[in-house]
């Protein structure tokens, strides 16, 4: 039930509290989520939807921060001076 | 796929898998709490990669292989009745009861429907007024926003012929029973990221000062897993148990406040039972007296409806992370993803359909060499 894939907001088509609602583009496929529950969550963010509802919104500086950490364990494995 | 394939490199794997190897002296057993988390593990063959001192146990994290038998006699109970609607999430139609299971009583023409969201299930009350519409709400944390937005509409819109079905967990309450369990062997926790985006950690964070285990919340994807892993074996090492957040990018501390007051809204705690552990006060969610009419169990009097797990099934030893799925004499055997004893090897989150689906060959290398 947790699908674990990112999606990015490309309309806002409902407004209306708990019914509001867009359609997510998960990679070419396209749904109509709910957004009640990311109410700070504007097109082109991306969310995390569970059971029809985004109930997150991906944080891009996190992700981006958690991507450099792993390119520099990555860069000392291939420079073979990594910790092992 | 943006924010997805970037935690799939296998070469950065190959270097946290190294950074593991490293930090970890001796042996550790770590239980990941997520079905999806389980999944991953086996599908990218992480229990396989990671060195053998490092142990990783599958906890009660599946919401379908948790619900207990009684459960789901009373959803096929509701099910068999004229003028009703049972809607479900897939996997649930194909977990035995006592006697049979929901895809039987469809065959025999019971109105039974699978549904992605409860949203789905509010749609087809609003279409047929007539019948009553009964959502089947398992799930943890996650899902329970998700149900109490669905009631919460009902409620709104007066659909009185809406109703669901409670049978939604709490996590911390069951990792509590593990902890105190005294076969438990459970060293640091990998918690489930989604449930945590929607409560955030708090309550975690009083398990560690409890119980001195070290949590670290954790994505989905293999590096995320890995990562999750090491942060883990570091605070073991160390002796200095915390929660750690790996997740960050979609968790935060104080979780998602709009589902939390959602759900405290619509649910209040309640005792519930789960397969395999027992009843547990207060790890389950109930409809507040305000939304009682909401309430299926109630409006079809089967709230006193008790029912005895039996039968060949380890499932309950598995969700707890005192057996693994290749210690079942029925695994792969008598127990297939087709003719499933039990919950666990039903559901596509559980930890008996991963290792079917992933380990099978594993599986039998190891019966031969135990035959051998």
């Amino acid at each position: 039930m947790c699908l674990a894939i990112p999606g990015r907001i490309i309309s806002l088509d409902n407004l209306e509290g708990m019914m509001r609602s867009g359609r997510v583009d998960f990679g070419g496929i396209v749904k109509q989520i709910n957004l009640a529950f990311v109410p700070e969550a504007g097109i082109n963010d991306y969310v995390i939807v569970h059971a029809g509802f985004a109930i997150s919104v991906l944080d891009e500086e996190e992700a981006a921060r958690t991507l450099e950490y792993i390119a520099e364990i990555k860069r000392a494995e291939e420079s073979g001076d990594g910790e092992g | 796929m943006k924010y997805l394939d970037e935690f799939r490199d296998p070469i950065a794997a190959r270097a946290m898998l190294e950074k593991i190897s490293v930090a970890a002296s001796r042996e550790w057993t770590i239980m990941e709490v997520c079905g999806g988390q389980t999944h991953s593990i086996l599908k990218n063959g992480l229990d396989r990669l990671l060195p053998r001192r490092i142990n990783i146990l599958h906890g009660p994290g599946c919401p379908v292989c948790v619900t207990p038998i009684e459960m789901i006699d009373r959803a096929i109970e509701i099910a068999q009745r004229p003028g009703v609607i049972l809607c479900s999430f897939g996997d649930m139609l194909r977990v035995p009861g006592s006697r049979r299971d929901l895809l039987s009583v469809k065959a025999e023409g019971g109105q039974v429907r699978t549904v992605y969201s409860p949203l789905d299930a509010l749609e087809m009350a609003r279409k047929n007024r007539d019948l009553e519409i009964v959502f089947f709400a398992i799930g943890f944390e996650t899902t329970a926003p998700v149900n109490a937005a669905a009631v919460y509409q009902a409620a709104t819109e007066h659909l009185d012929n809406f109703s669901i079905l409670s049978a939604q967990v709490l996590v911390p309450p069951a990792i509590e029973v593990i902890l105190n369990s005294e076969d438990c062997r459970v060293n640091g926790f990998l918690a489930a990221g989604h449930v945590c985006a929607i409560t955030g950690y708090s309550d975690y964070e009083e398990l560690v000062e409890n119980y001195h285990t070290p949590f670290v919340i954790t994505g989905f994807e293999p590096l995320d897993i890995l990562q999750g892993i090491y942060m883990t074996v570091v605070m073991l090492e160390e002796g200095r148990p915390a929660v750690n957040n790996q997740y960050r990018r979609v968790v935060r501390r104080d979780g998602n406040p709009e589902a939390k007051r959602l759900m405290g809204k619509v649910f209040e705690r309640v005792d519930r039972k789960w397969r395999g552990l027992g009843n547990i006060p207060g790890s389950g969610l109930g409809l507040r007296a305000e939304y009682a009419a909401f309430d299926a169990a109630r409006k079809f009097g089967l709230e006193q409806y008790e029912k005895e797990e039996a039968g060949e099934c380890i499932s309950g030893l598995i969700l707890q992370g005192l057996k693994k799925p290749f210690d079942c004499p029925a695994f792969s055997e008598r127990c297939t993803p087709e003719h499933p004893l039990g919950a666990t090897m039903v559901s596509s989150e559980g930890a008996c359909a991963a290792y079917y689906h992933y380990s099978l060959t594993e599986f039998q290398r190891i019966k031969k060499n135990r035959n051998e």
